[in-house]
């Protein structure tokens, strides 16, 4: 039996040592915002934070995780994380909306480090996640819209 | 256990009385929120409005990523006149008697960007309809005449203060006669439609990760398949070992069927491990044979060969005996997989009824009809949910119905014992065919002294993609197939002798519709060599175009609003020292839509290049959702970069070689140029958006490298050093 703590609760799973996380989030926890796109830490569907960092969830065995904190999109908070979705929402980035927790959990992570990121810093934070769907203009301009809510420049409500 | 409990728990409510009222609708998990709904108005099958004053459209048409769900609810809600805030989207169910596509006969499916167009008039008489049959239940409780009751923003009004909601009067509204002929509204009049920002209708639930997509569905009992598969095209399972498979913790059974053999187990991971455990012996002599230097070579010789006459007006031999000038250039385009974000998976589960099925469910008819098969049962005793889509680009629509027939295959050889979530790694799904097929093209333009065109032939060789489907009898005609020439056969520029052929080779590489079909490269080839000519010429790219376009007005509209959005007639900031820069235009129509795009492109002295700028001008008719039609143009300029810079499929021996994101690379955030769309008014009937914006993108950037460099470009994706 591991031991996880995900979106800050405790979880006792019965999994292989090798078994990815994505996996165990999304076979035995039920955590299935986190998606599968590649399985090589090529295209960022399955990012989660581990200690806030984003991680490829698809390549990181669930025994090296250890006792690190795992936060999936069903569990980010924080001012970063409100700004990103609230901004996501009233840009409408989504498309097919399969790449979108991945892209958002790692735009929050970009936003925590760096609040006021420049279009590089965007473009290289983010060129980990692959969008198909090729909305990557508008999130582009959503990192811009969360940075600027951050500032309290606009709400991070999100619509019903 | 009732009959509506029952039904329910197959998760398809059929159109019945419930509590007096009819309903229609389903649901997978949990409880049937449709049991459990107030008293309604469901006049017909896309609208139910209930007592809690909530308004359900049911979206006949899948949501992959286009603004399906959000398009057809806004047309729906438009004629109702609902507030947009109460308007909930649920998908329909398989019923091609109720929610056939009107463009594709009796077929009920998602494709050629026909959502929005086949279902205007439908939608906006099921919202009119049930509008008047409000209004007629406010007449008679206030005891006032129809005609002065006010409908606005989901609310009923009278002069005499009295006011309701669409819930307080959906209960009486129910028991209203349904009119035969609805009016429909003057669009001057419309509110929703045309609104610049509509908010999506799945936006939430995709960005708090709760949309539901096949790969998120669980049912009690279920297991995980993973399958092998062939290891070239057209091999077949000799024999296979399982023991090793059978030994890893999870796997619960390991069954051979017609695409290979599939581990069943607890989770994907587990599953996985045992596919990739088993030994497996693959008889290879009806295998394909070629690579695709074979392939190439063996398209190239047919090249050479007149082929199956696509259209013929004039004489272009003659035309070009008397030509100043000649320009003749030969093209390849290769195989190219959809590579949607989410793989290929499909849920399914039998009981004693029949089957039921999840899926991003994209052809209902088709795919009832081939499960069916699988099993011996009738098609209507295979009910489909179909779930929101990880993007498709035509991926999942297929004629063979591979990926739903292999996982029927693997429930039907475990004999039903367990629900079955088949998934396809992102291996399975690069490797697994039904690919845009690999095209050559040789196009020859005869020029007068002028550089006025005189001649244009155009020669197409690839493999065909309807022929040997159910699609056959209505797109295959004379040995051509339409969507290996559109665009060319049809070609917009005035020129008085035209002739396009066309080679079908036959081949066992599945081939399959990509985002635009034919014009993937029609248009290519087509918008590179107008370019060469007007160059040739002398005359200016654009002008040259619109000289020709006279009996074109939509294709003239949209390059010229393009070219002045550009700025196409200032000059071009210079580039960085040793920076080249340069501007490319193209216009394509598709699916009745009209696109143009101007690209800016820098050329670095390494030979490296970037888009820096796309411009785009859009005509497809009514403007529904601008600001859907904008998302779907900015999408399908980046999915046709991705074609253009980056994506191949390559075979060596019949076997795919090409795995993943690192082999098979797509666009990614620092290639995308800023994008800016412009929507060109329009009263015409509306069309689709989510191809039309692709065909244009590729040939702008060739141009435009051409007209940086020089340099043209016959090979995609683009190698320019
Ligand atoms: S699924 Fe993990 S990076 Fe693609
Ligand atoms: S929204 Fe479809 S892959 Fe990103």
């Amino acid at each position: 039996m591991l031991k996880l703590s995900i979106n800050g609760k405790t979880h006792e799973v019965d999994a292989d040592a090798d078994t990815p996380l994505l996996w165990v989030l999304r076979d035995e926890l039920g955590y299935t915002g986190t998606k599968y796109g590649c399985g090589m830490a090529l295209c960022g569907a399955c990012t989660v934070l581990l200690n806030g960092q984003p991680t490829r969830s698809c390549s990181l065995p669930v025994s090296a995780v250890g006792k690190g904190k795992v936060t999936t999109i069903e569990g980010i908070s924080g001012a970063p994380a409100r700004a990103v979705q609230a901004a996501w929402q009233k840009l409408d980035v989504v498309q097919c909306g399969y790449c979108q927790s991945g892209q958002i959990v790692a735009a929050t992570a970009l936003l925590a480090q760096k609040p006021k990121p420049t279009n590089a810093d965007i473009d290289a934070a983010m060129s980990g996640n692959v969008c198909r769907c090729a909305t990557y203009h508008r999130i582009r301009a959503a990192i811009h819209e969360a940075s600027a809510i951050m500032a309290g420049k606009a709400s991070d409500k999100l619509e019903a | 256990m009732d009959k509506t409990v029952e039904i329910s728990r197959r998760g398809l409510l059929k159109a019945g009385a419930l509590g007096g009222m009819l309903v229609v609708g389903f649901q997978w998990s949990g409880k049937s929120r449709a049991a459990a709904m107030p008293a309604s108005l469901a006049p017909n099958a896309f609208v139910r409005i209930a007592s809690d004053n909530s308004v359900t459209i049911i979206a006949k048409h899948l949501e992959m990523g286009q603004g399906s769900y959000t398009g057809l609810a806004t047309i729906l809600a438009e004629e109702l006149d609902a507030d947009w805030r109460q308007v909930m989207v649920e998908a329909a169910p398989a019923d091609a008697k109720r929610y056939n596509n009107l463009m594709w006969g009796p077929t009920q499916g998602t494709g050629g960007s026909s959502a929005m167009a086949n279902s205007w008039k439908q939608l906006r008489q099921a919202g009119a309809t049930a509008r008047a049959m409000l209004v007629a239940a406010a007449a008679q409780q206030w005891q006032v005449p129809a005609a002065e009751i006010a409908v606005a923003q989901g609310k009923l009004s009278h002069a005499s203060g009295k006011q309701a909601s669409f819930g307080d009067l959906a209960a009486l509204a129910a028991t209203m006669e349904v009119p035969k002929e609805p009016k429909l509204k003057d669009p001057k009049d419309f509110k929703l439609i045309g609104k610049q920002k509509l908010p999506r209708k799945d936006s939430k639930d995709k960005i708090t990760g709760r949309a539901q997509f096949t790969q998120d569905v669980k049912l009690p009992g279920m297991l995980t398949a993973v399958v092998a598969h062939p290891p070239r095209f057209g091999a077949k399972l000799k024999s296979f070992d399982a023991t090793t498979a059978k030994q890893v913790k999870g796997v619960v059974e390991v069954v051979a069927i017609p695409s290979g053999v599939a581990v069943l187990a607890h989770g994907f991971w587990a599953a996985k491990k045992g596919r990739d455990a088993l030994k497996l012996e693959w008889d290879e002599t009806a295998a394909v044979p070629q690579g695709t230097p074979e392939l190439v070579a063996q398209y190239r010789a047919l090249l050479d060969q007149p082929g199956a006459v696509a259209s013929k007006t004039g004489d272009v031999v003659e035309a070009f005996k008397g030509a100043a000038k000649v320009l003749k250039a030969d093209y390849y385009f290769p195989y190219l997989a959809h590579a949607a974000m989410e793989p290929l998976n499909c849920v399914m589960r039998q009981d004693k009824d029949g089957v039921e099925v999840w899926n991003g469910e994209q052809m209902q008819t088709v795919d009832q009809a081939m499960i069916a098969s699988v099993f011996g049962i009738k098609p209507e005793q295979v009910s489909i949910n179909m779930l929101y889509a990880g993007g498709s680009f035509g991926r999942r629509a297929n004629p063979a119905s591979d990926y739903p027939m292999e996982c029927a295959h693997i429930v039907k050889a475990t004999a039903g014992r367990h629900p079955v979530k088949l998934v396809w790694t992102r291996e399975d799904d690069m490797r697994g065919g039904y690919y845009r097929p690999l095209y050559l093209h040789r196009v020859e333009v005869a020029l007068d002294a002028g550089g006025q065109l005189l001649g244009w032939r155009q020669r197409v060789v690839g493999q065909s993609i309807m022929t040997g489907t159910p699609f056959e009898a209505f797109g295959v005609k004379d040995g051509v197939d339409a969507t290996s020439v559109e665009g060319a056969s049809d070609l917009p520029y005035a020129v008085a002798n035209l002739q396009v052929d066309l080679h079908s080779p036959r081949l066992g590489v599945p081939v399959l519709w990509w985002r635009s079909v034919g014009h993937t490269h029609t248009g290519y080839a087509v918008e590179t060599m107008i370019d060469e000519a007007a160059k040739a010429a002398g005359r200016d790219p654009v002008a040259y175009r619109l000289a020709l376009l006279d009996k074109h007005p939509r294709h003239a509209g949209v390059l010229k609003l393009v070219a002045e959005k550009a700025g196409w007639n200032q000059p071009l900031k210079a580039g960085k020292k040793g920076e080249k820069r340069g501007r490319g235009v193209a216009v394509v129509e598709s699916f009745g839509t009209f696109v143009a795009e101007v690209a800016e492109v820098t050329v670095r002295p390494d030979g490296s290049y970037k888009v820096d700028r796309v411009v785009c001008a859009v005509d497809c008719g009514i403007a529904i959702n601008p600001d859907v039609i904008r998302a779907q143009m900015e999408g399908g300029i980046g999915f046709g970069l991705s074609a253009a810079m980056h994506s191949a499929i390559t075979l060596k021996s019949g076997a795919v070689e090409q795995s993943n994101f690192h082999d098979y690379p797509v666009l990614r955030i620092g290639d995308m140029p800023r994008i800016e769309v412009h929507i060109l008014p329009s009263d015409a009937a509306p069309r689709g958006v989510g191809e039309p914006g692709v065909p244009p993108i590729a040939p702008a950037v060739a141009n435009a490298i051409a007209a940086a460099t020089g340099k043209r470009l016959y090979d995609l994706p683009f190698k320019l050093s």
